[in-house]
């Protein structure tokens, strides 16, 4: 294509990015090393209700000169970047200085609030998408060897997790893991245990969360897969099976070799997902044993004071923790294009 | 019907005419329903209502712009200081000499001399009760928690129920709140005198945590993912007999499907309950209210208020089911029996839940760092560092220190 003609043909798709990708980007990295103006409080009287109270309050008329000469608000740099809430420079220094061994070091880190959501958020990107990637190949496979008519009642329900909402899917399994839910009352009488709780531990509430994001995203994984396996070679098939190749052995050297460009795709978007994991979190009531980078950028907006930069600064972070995590894809598409070149 | 029909015909009478058209957000619950139905009877103007459990997300960003796209907002002491901390309300004094002659003085949410919100109802959390359940094991309504934990002891001992003790203890705000009754009930309180610098990490912030864990042993393990909805679920299906709940959701706490009739009949309420030998209840009280946006017309505001004030025409009494709503502060208002705990809750002289720019971020730290001392995972003292040093980070950003 001639660089005037690719030029045309882009530009639409470019001024659309530049509008919905890039501007909020810079936008949201510009909030994120600004934050309000300091409030000038002063003591009033306050009367309701209940009666009358001395208490404090931000005098409107002097922040609002302030605010006036700078809407932007104070520049403040990487601090938020830097404070308890996010990298927390300096409890990690203090941490390290103050602990004599990993273990109480990794132990006082898993308390703030970053580490904490990074320490789920990896371990569940990590386990997910491998198991989503397996069980969905698996599904993909026997759904292929069935006999056609079958193929699309059983498609159409293998799909339906997919379908289902996220949060109302994860609202569902909460109820039914409920210690009076079908589910929990079930494992209750497994375990002969009549207290046991899955959301009273945190272990167990990772591993339901894991489950939740397995059942939830396999169908993507299986769709993909089945795509893939309609345009198999069969001669290839054909000459492992007259070389004695066993099941196993054809999907391991034919099939899987097959389908590895699509199962790089399904680890790029599922990494992805995974990295913003949200939903369940939220539908799962789970914040005291688990939360996500996503989640924090919820709580932030959602409290009674919004903290608008720090859920800036948590964004921008999310952004960051996407590209590293691809990077290593990103690099090898790269590599693959110069090497084309 | 034809009571109804009447009663519509009521309101026609005291026609309300507007002349600028009136945009209303605010909560769903049935209360604050009947006054935006209120405020929608007026003629000559267009009167919409955003009434959504999510009102706090959407408020601040709508009163923001110039104009304004909410004209007022719903809001209680907790939430008004949002609105105050970002300049978006206006005083309404001079509407309120024009319209509002018949407000009682109460009604009126003055700061520093300026009215700023008229409120409409008082709320409280009090205590909710299994009379049958209390009288089996011969103890009466609890006055103190550590009368409610040994009523809970001897419930379980008898074998009536395995966890009686009920509590809106899910990780965030609810948790907070009920960590917040607790505290002022120890007689805490949560900013040293005069600054916003934090004080929760003392001998009440401590006590009141032992307390909660103490209680906790008594709840369904799953306490910290239930909120005030599942904790009364909890209360109608009859597995708890003891809890700190909302007098708004007292009154339509029986009126559900498949209720038992011992629960029916063993329902009580009372007042809220005082802790560790003090005479401040461990509770807090407050108020729900409205506003006038500050960047609109005059014309806008002035039509606002009468609407607003049209909402909460004592005249709506007149209805049993609204009156059963809520504690009205309204003239002519007869406390029902659902009311009794709120009351009691006022009569203590319970602190209101404070009203400081800095509180709701003190709010969500202590919402986020408190489970960890509730799982057994940390101390009292550790958790309550923790929620020093993350009130600390969002008070610097906030520029409140």
């Amino acid at each position: 294509m001639k660089h005037r003609t690719f030029f045309w043909f882009f530009l639409p798709t470019g001024l659309a990015m530049l509008l919905f990708i890039a501007l909020p980007i810079l936008s949201v990295l510009f909030q994120s090393v600004h934050t309000p103006h300091e409030a000038v409080l002063i003591i009033s009287e306050n009367c309701g209700p209940f009666g009358c109270k001395e208490e404090t309050t931000i005098d409107q008329e002097a922040t609002k000169d302030l605010r006036l000469a700078e809407p932007m608000g104070r520049f403040v740099g990487l601090n938020i970047y830097f404070d308890r809430a996010h990298l927390a420079v300096e409890q990690v220094r203090d941490a390290w200085q103050s602990s004599d061994s990993f273990a109480s070091f990794f132990d006082e880190i898993s308390d703030l609030p970053f580490y904490r959501a990074m320490g789920f958020t990896l371990t569940y990107t990590f386990t997910v998408t491998p198991l989503l990637i397996i069980l969905g190949l698996m599904i993909a496979l026997s759904v292929n060897s069935l006999h056609r008519h079958l193929k699309g009642l059983v498609i159409f329900f293998s799909l339906l997790p997919m379908i289902v909402t996220p949060l109302i899917g994860s609202l569902i399994l909460f109820w039914m893991f409920d210690s009076r839910g079908i589910l929990g009352s079930f494992l209750q009488w497994i375990a002969d245990d009549p207290d046991l709780s899955l959301k009273a531990s945190t272990w167990h509430t990772w591993v339901m969360l894991i489950i939740y994001g397995v059942w939830h995203a396999a169908p993507f994984a299986f769709v993909v897969f089945y795509a893939g396996l309609q345009t198999l070679p069969q001669d290839q098939i054909e000459s492992a099976q007259i070389d004695g190749a066993s099941r196993w052995e054809q999907v391991r050297f034919v099939v899987i070799p097959h389908l590895m460009p699509l199962v790089t795709f399904v680890a790029l978007i599922q990494l992805m997902d995974n990295f913003r994991v949200f939903e369940p979190i939220v539908g799962f009531n789970a914040e005291a044993h688990a939360t996500s980078l996503s989640w924090i950028i919820f709580n932030d907006l959602g409290g009674e004071t919004r903290q608008l930069s720090a859920a800036a600064t948590t964004s921008v972070m999310t952004i960051l923790g996407v590209a590293i995590l691809l990077s290593p894809v990103l690099v090898r598409a790269w590599r693959d294009f110069k090497e084309k070149k | 019907m034809a009571g109804a029909a009447l009663f519509m015909s009521s309101y026609a009478a005291d026609a309300c005419n507007i002349s600028a058209r009136v945009s209303i957000v605010g909560n769903e619950f049935p209360a604050i329903q009947t006054v935006g139905a209120g405020a929608q009877k007026c003629v000559g103007a267009d009167v919409a209502t955003n009434l959504t459990a999510d009102h706090q997300k959407i408020n601040l960003a709508g009163m923001s712009g110039n104009p304004a796209e909410y004209t007022s907002a719903i809001i209680a002491n907790s939430s008004i200081v949002a609105l105050m901390n970002d300049d978006v309300i206006r005083p309404i004094d001079e509407l309120v000499a024009k319209h509002g002659k018949n407000l009682k003085k109460n009604q009126l949410i003055t700061i520093n001399g300026k009215i700023m919100a008229v409120a409409f109802m008082a709320n409280a959390q009090h205590l909710i009760y299994r009379e049958d359940v209390l009288n089996k094991v011969g103890v009466k309504a609890p006055a103190t928690y550590e009368e409610m934990l040994s009523a809970a002891k001897k419930i379980r001992a008898a074998g009536i129920m395995e966890n009686p003790v009920g509590g809106a203890y899910k990780s965030g705000w609810n948790l907070a709140q009920e960590f917040n009754n607790m505290f002022l009930g120890f007689g805490g309180e949560h900013f040293k005198a005069g600054s916003a610098m934090p004080n929760v990490n003392s001998e009440a912030g401590v006590k009141a945590l032992n307390m909660m864990k103490s209680l906790s042993e008594y709840m369904n393990p799953d306490f910290l993912t239930h909120d005030s909805n599942a904790t009364n679920a909890e209360f109608r299906a009859g597995n708890v007999a003891l809890m700190n709940m909302w007098g708004s959701r007292a009154a339509t706490l029986l009126d559900a499907d498949g209720i038992s009739q011992d629960v029916k009949d063993g329902f009580n309420s009372a007042g809220p309950m005082t802790v560790g030998g003090g005479s401040t209840a461990a509770s807090t009280l407050w108020w729900d209210g409205w506003t006038v946006a500050k960047n609109i017309s005059d014309a806008e505001a002035e039509s606002t208020f009468i609407a607003m004030m049209n909402g909460i025409d004592p005249a709506i009494l007149s209805d049993p089911e609204v009156a059963k709503q809520a504690v009205w502060l309204l003239d002519g208002y007869k406390p029902t029996e659902a009311a009794r705990g709120v009351f009691a809750a006022a009569q203590m002289n319970t602190i209101p839940y404070p009203m400081l720019p800095y509180m709701g971020l003190m709010h969500s730290a202590l919402g986020a760092e408190l489970s960890d001392f509730m799982q057994g995972k940390e101390t009292a003292e550790k958790a309550l560092a923790d929620v020093e040093a993350a009130y600390n980070a969002s008070a610097k950003e906030k520029g409140f220190m």
